[in-house]
């Protein structure tokens, strides 16, 4: 988490698809490897069910397939990351390896999420995507390299815009994505806030002894 | 034009606008617990910051509670290690907590409503996606990510871009044998899983009005599963009531004074919306969940969908719902046989939902083939049944009372499906593999519709049993 004030503008590296609509975040992560108190173990139980059978045998699945180790960038389709807040599911992903994530659309608190681990969720249309996943599915070798500045990714000869959230071009190319940060920098205005509100000033929590 | 609650709540709480554009709101209330607080206080030690505001944050234990054997030490590892990080964090920060031993101690969205910490006119945040069940007090409940658990910790406030609002209006009146769950599953089965994307669904209208508070957090709490972080019903006489000698209500002129904050801060009679929706509930049935997404629900007497009735992009989604259940399009969803019956969770586990499953089952038997539990919300709860006899009951009908916590809700805790059991739940989520097990089945249905799946061993239409009730 050294990294935590830093700029991104430009990510590069090899991708992998996962198809599908509607791929929730108990998928991604079911809810029992969640009792961690860390996040450091996670990036091996990425889409578990999907990956191992219920003797551990592997399955095949993108994320198993050895052309795709080492990916950097994840292709999925409609509503990824829907369901659960967990950060967990971005965690996993991350801890595999994944530094953006490009899709059709995202679940709200997953892209944000997202956004706070410095991972950017980027849109592009369903024409757009079934070209990328087709591309890397026939060629995994295919670099990507993804520009936040001029809001495209360029893949072996494609060449695909995507879009961005203001917000998330702005603090990814500014460096604040670190929410915490930027929320510490108005503790005053925090506490101003605080003063004018009826349930803190007016009626306070009734609070029992014992 | 008026402004709604939303807008209201949010100009009061909006402390500045970040660099990012987005808006930094200050969180009048905090709930955490084990499992996704840990690591965000791993965080804050991480960068040598403290907890800002401990008094406006508050911890209970819920979804890894052994439900059946509840003493400590408990008995899978992890679990007690997850409970004891918990205590170890709230005692050095000095943030309250409701353990096991407090007889406060429940799910999350339960225990907030019950202890009248989540109030009406408050930003609420909990790092849990069903934070908006605190909305039918009128509040504006977030769900977050760990990250943003960290933020409010050190910060309490949080960043987020603006949310539209979407008016749904509920005409008519439920007929009996029809409950809040089912409107809230009609709603996402109509406008998708995804149709709520940043949108706050605000409920409303006759039948909405008419609800008791228990019925209204059953509706909130799902609308997160219609794709709407938010979701809430306007602050109300039932509101008052119902937070009236509440725990941490102020009592006396305190409360005189809520009362005022509490009806200014409603949604006026003019107010602007961005979207309107509307559902009648005079012709709403109860409802199931046969997929594997909440909103693939039909009505109980419908057939299951045939996929080249479906649009197209439902289509893809309903081909990995048939291969995951097995169920068969066109086949009607009444006579489906289950395995198993859970009665419980943030959004069916309190008391009015027992008393109500109760009353199905008494003097019947859960069929022989069927596990059957019930699983209070909150050790609250459990108490209240316990004082009007309804573990007894439901004893008698074959189904097992257990202690409180999420339970067979999620698979965290012993509670889970074995192999590819098909569960009848009043519990959110149906998503592959959130019962615990991979290839384990979920329909999902209000309590009473779970309560004579149970006793009739195969989803049945609660229409048909007792003469029932309504909320
Ligand atoms: S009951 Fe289920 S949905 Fe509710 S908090 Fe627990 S696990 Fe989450």
């Amino acid at each position: 988490m050294s990294q935590r004030t830093s700029v991104i503008r430009e990510i590069t590296g090899r991708a992998v698809a996962v198809r599908g609509n509607d791929i929730d975040t108990d998928r991604i992560i079911p809810a029992r490897y969640m009792k961690e108190l860390t996040f450091d173990q996670l990036g091996q139980y990425n889409f578990y069910d999907q990956r191992f059978d219920s003797s551990g045998k592997s399955l095949d699945h993108p994320l198993n397939d050895p052309r795709f180790q080492g990916a950097g960038v994840l292709l999925v389709n409609k509503n990824f990351g829907c369901g659960s807040s967990r950060e967990h599911a971005p965690q996993a992903l991350m801890r595999w390896g994944i530094r953006a994530i490009i899709g059709e659309s995202f679940a709200e608190i997953f892209a944000g999420n997202c956004t706070a681990l410095g991972v950017p969720t980027l849109t592009v249309g369903h024409g757009e995507i079934e070209e990328l996943m087709n591309l890397v599915e026939a060629e995994p070798r295919t670099e990507f390299r993804i520009d936040l500045e001029s809001r495209q990714v360029q893949a072996g000869s494609s060449k695909v815009s995507f879009s961005l959230s203001a917000s998330q071009a702005q603090v990814f190319l500014s460096g604040t994505w670190d929410t915490t940060t930027s929320l510490l920098d108005g503790l005053e205005e925090v506490q101003a806030t605080a003063a004018r509100l009826p349930y803190i000033k007016d009626f306070p929590y009734d609070r029992p002894r014992g | 034009m008026g402004k709604n609650l939303l807008k209201k709540v949010w100009e009061l709480h909006k402390v500045r606008t970040l660099p990012s554009g987005q808006d930094q709101l200050y969180i009048g209330l905090h709930l955490i617990h084990e499992v996704t607080s840990p690591q965000a206080f791993a965080m804050l030690a991480e960068r040598g910051l403290k907890v800002l505001h401990p008094e406006r944050t508050f911890a209970t234990v819920d979804h890894i509670v052994p439900t059946d054997d509840q003493n400590r030490p408990f008995k899978d590892e992890l679990a007690e290690r997850m409970i004891q990080a918990l205590e170890d964090n709230t005692a050095e920060h000095g943030i309250p907590f409701f353990g096991l031993d407090s007889g406060l101690q429940g799910i999350v969205h339960i225990i907030g409503p019950e202890l009248g910490l989540s109030q009406p006119g408050m930003t609420i945040a909990c790092g849990d996606s069903h934070t908006s069940t605190h909305g039918a007090l009128g509040a504006i409940a977030f769900g977050i990510g760990t990250s943003q658990v960290r933020d409010v910790l050190a910060t309490q406030a949080l960043a987020f871009n603006p949310l539209k609002v979407r008016r749904i209006e509920v005409k008519g009146t439920l007929g009996s044998g029809v409950y809040s769950k089912d409107i809230i599953l009609r709603v996402i089965a109509e406008l998708g899983g995804k149709g709520g994307l940043g949108h706050a669904y605000e409920y409303g209208g006759p039948a909405i009005e008419a609800l008791p508070m228990e019925a209204r957090l059953t509706i909130c709490n799902m609308s997160i599963e219609g794709g709407a972080r938010v979701g809430y019903i306007n602050p109300d006489r039932v509101t008052f009531d119902y937070l009236k000698d509440r725990r941490f209500v102020p009592k006396g002129e305190g409360f005189e004074r809520a009362v005022q904050y509490w009806k200014q801060i409603a949604s006026d009679p003019d107010a602007e919306y961005d979207d309107r929706f509307e559902l009648d509930a005079d012709t709403l049935e109860p409802m199931v969940a046969w997929g594997i997404n909440p909103g693939q629900a039909v009505g109980v007497l419908e057939k299951l969908p045939v996929l080249s009735e479906l649009k197209a992009e439902d289509r893809e989604v309903a081909e990995v719902a048939y291969s995951h259940t097995r169920f068969r399009p066109g086949q009607p969803i009444k006579g489906q046989k289950i395995d198993v019956a859970f009665i419980g969770s943030c959004t069916n586990g309190r008391v009015s939902d027992l008393r109500e499953a109760a009353r199905l089952v008494q003097g019947h038997k859960a069929a022989a083939h069927v596990k059957a539990l019930v699983v209070p919300g909150s050790q609250a709860v459990a108490e209240q049944a316990e004082s009007e006899g309804l573990p007894g009951i439901f004893r008698q009908a074959g189904f097992e009372w257990r202690g409180p916590g999420c339970s067979m809700c999620l698979g965290m805790n012993p509670d889970v499906l074995q192999g590819d059991q098909i569960c009848a739940s009043s519990s959110n989520r149906n998503f592959i593999g959130r019962q615990g097990s991979p290839t384990g089945r979920t329909l999902l249905m209000s309590p009473a519709m779970v309560a004579v799946a149970a006793l009739a061993g195969e989803v049945a239409d609660v229409r048909e049993f007792a003469q029932g009730g309504r909320g």
